[in-house]
């Protein structure tokens, strides 16, 4: 319905000027207030029928709203939870989250839709206009709660009674030492536990997929194999402790492909070991390209150069990846030569 | 001898010799027979050997040198075996368009099962090489998805993503989705390292470990997987997916609240 079918006599007499103007433009005044804009009357501020017809949808949202709540408890009971059905446009999905969901949804949704419509067409929306106070308290009371607090001052005693005084504030000022001494459950300080890592002398390189140590000839050119250390096992208590400093990246690469003259004198035939954890933040950083050399950080895109002592050439790494010196022992193994010359991962204040 | 010779010019002596020479014939080739079919077998692999050779000759020569000897547009293919020619034909990536560009893309296959075996037996006759896995090396008997999964996650999902949906490398380079890859193009990308993929042969990752992965793949993203979550934005990550529910689920709510305050509810529009 639009205003045009509305009878003549529903109509409210029509407003000549904008209402609550205090204003008029003066010398000292030039901007006239112009006070409010003539209130607008709704089609269900008119008509009865118009109002009735807002009424019956607020409460069928409702309504409806109450059907989805049943229908929720309904479909937590009765839908299998492991029921799939294909909905589209998603696609497959558990009959009994898309059930809940729906249903869930649904209620609130009506609730929140039914709230609208009837503030919007049926509670009044006539503009009222609040006056805006100071928000300063009177000069009377504000001497008053002056006066109360010399008063109460006074009568503590706190300038004649130092020594009160003087231990309350000691008190205050030791007690937030005990928040401080908390502190120190963050753990020992990791001493020189940054800069070792569980590889020594002699240590064989264990592959994590077969849990078999290395031979030199098991490491193909072009090939991408993950290490740890010999007597590092995945049940152990410290397993993740360790392995987090110690994991190893085995690749081979032709010998006469290596730029780098410590990297060619650390590596056995051409495999060379280097540490794969980013010296950046630390991610695991394995995404090695057999032809490029090259090994990507997943997580900030440092790029490390194998062929060249896994030198730096993109990202913000600030060290090349530590290379563990490797060699073959008595018995055809490869076996680590020593700990990591530098510290493994990120840096940290006192690397140096 | 000298009966013999007397009778030379018997009437019957042309058939006696006949005879002889018929039983002599067939017992050689009774004799002969086995070795002579081994012969037949070895002349059907020379003859898929020089048949793949022509293939050679025609689609993959200008790049890879007129012996397989690798040139400046493409590498040696010398031992690098029939399961390397099998992957890289089959999926369509060789023959490539170009040698530009940062890497070569899957694309429709050109070539018939058969010729893609005479190319693969030409290829495996430069040099040993991994042969083409049988059904029964990548097939799902006996595989634990399991362990599959952890080896996934250690070995290819810094790259190829956590359910192998696939991620970006270093300029312009990427490691593909796994989704409805076969599951014997798999294990060959895996034993020879197609482009800048590396390799993982038997001796660092076992062809039990190979199965188990595949396996993983199957379970995570076959055809008959269960996305009980429903729609799932690409399957990159909960990073991700939480970004987008934050972007576009609460850009919607305020377009909405947004629509519902600029409505008009007066009698009179204006």
């Amino acid at each position: 319905m639009s205003s045009q079918d509305i009878p003549e006599e529903n109509l409210p007499a029509q407003q000549g000027h904008a209402h609550g103007a205090v204003d008029v433009a003066d010398e000292k005044n030039p901007f006239a207030d112009p006070g409010l804009p003539p209130h607008e009357h709704r089609i269900q501020d008119i008509d009865e029928e118009a109002a009735k017809r807002s009424e019956r949808t607020v409460a069928l949202l409702f309504t409806v709203s109450m059907l989805a709540t049943i229908g929720f408890i309904v479909s937590y009971v009765a839908v299998p939870h492991d029921r799939s059905i294909y909905v589209f446009p998603i696609g497959h999905v558990s009959a009994l989250n898309f059930a809940l969901g729906v249903t869930l949804g649904l209620a609130l949704f009506c609730i929140g839709a039914g709230a609208v419509h009837w503030a919007r067409t049926l509670m009044s929306d006539v503009e009222v206009a609040d006056e805006r106070h100071p928000i300063e308290a009177s000069p009377e009371l504000r001497a008053k709660v002056h006066e109360d607090f010399r008063q109460g001052a006074k009568e503590s005693a706190l300038g004649r009674r130092k020594l009160i005084r003087n231990t309350m504030l000691g008190a205050l000022t030791l007690v937030p030492l005990s928040g401080v001494m908390l502190l120190r459950d963050l753990g020992p300080l990791p001493g020189t536990s940054l800069r070792h890592t569980m590889w020594s002398k002699g240590k064989l390189l264990v592959n994590m997929n077969t849990n078999e140590p290395l031979r030199p000839e098991d490491v193909a050119v072009g090939s991408l194999t993950f290490a740890k250390p010999e007597g590092l096992e995945e049940h152990d208590e410290d397993f993740q402790k360790e392995i987090a400093k110690a994991a190893l990246m085995i690749v081979r690469l032709q010998p006469e492909n290596i730029k780098d003259k410590r990297e060619l004198e650390w590596s056995h035939e051409g495999i060379v070991a280097y540490s794969k954890i980013c010296t950046h933040v630390g991610c695991p950083i394995s995404l090695y390209e057999q032809q490029t050399h090259h090994v990507l950080c997943p997580c900030h895109q440092s790029t490390f150069d194998l062929s060249d002592g896994a030198r730096v050439i993109f990202g913000p790494a600030g060290h090349a990846l530590p290379q563990l010196r490797i060699g073959v022992n008595d018995e055809g193994y490869l076996e680590a030569l020593g700990d990591f010359e530098e510290p493994v991962g990120p840096a940290f204040w006192e690397r140096g | 001898m000298k009966k013999l010779s007397a009778r030379r010019r018997h009437p019957l002596a042309a058939l006696v010799v006949l005879l002889l020479a018929l039983a002599c014939t067939g017992g050689l080739y009774a004799a002969f027979a086995p070795a002579e079919k081994a012969q037949a077998d070895d002349t059907a692999q020379s003859l898929a050997i020089d048949e793949g050779k022509k293939l050679y000759t025609v689609g993959c020569a200008s790049c890879h040198g007129t012996g397989g000897q690798g040139g400046s547009d493409g590498p040696s293919l010398v031992g690098v075996g029939a399961a390397a020619v099998d992957f890289q034909v089959s999926t369509g990536r060789m023959p490539a368009a170009t040698s530009q560009g940062a890497q070569v893309p899957k694309k429709k296959n050109i070539y018939t099962r058969a010729q893609i075996d005479q190319l693969a037996a030409y290829i495996a006759s430069l040099g040993a090489g991994p042969a083409v896995p049988t059904k029964e090396q990548y097939g799902p008997e006996g595989a634990d998805i399991a362990k599959g999964g952890e080896l996934f996650r250690t070995n290819c999902a810094q790259c190829h993503n956590f359910t192998g949906k696939g991620g970006a490398l270093t300029k312009g380079k990427f490691a593909p989705s796994l989704t409805d890859v076969e599951p014997k193009h798999i294990y060959e990308a895996m034993q020879t390292g197609p482009q800048n993929m590396p390799s993982f042969p038997d001796t660092t990752l076992s062809e039990q470990n190979k199965k188990d992965i595949i396996a993983y793949l199957n379970a995570v993203n076959g055809d008959e997987t269960e996305n009980p979550g429903g729609l799932e934005l690409g399957g990159l990550g909960p990073v991700s997916e939480g970004l987008f529910g934050w972007i576009f689920g609460l850009g919607t709510l305020i377009a909405v609240a947004v629509w519902v305050a600029a409505r008009t509810a007066k009698a009179k529009k204006s």
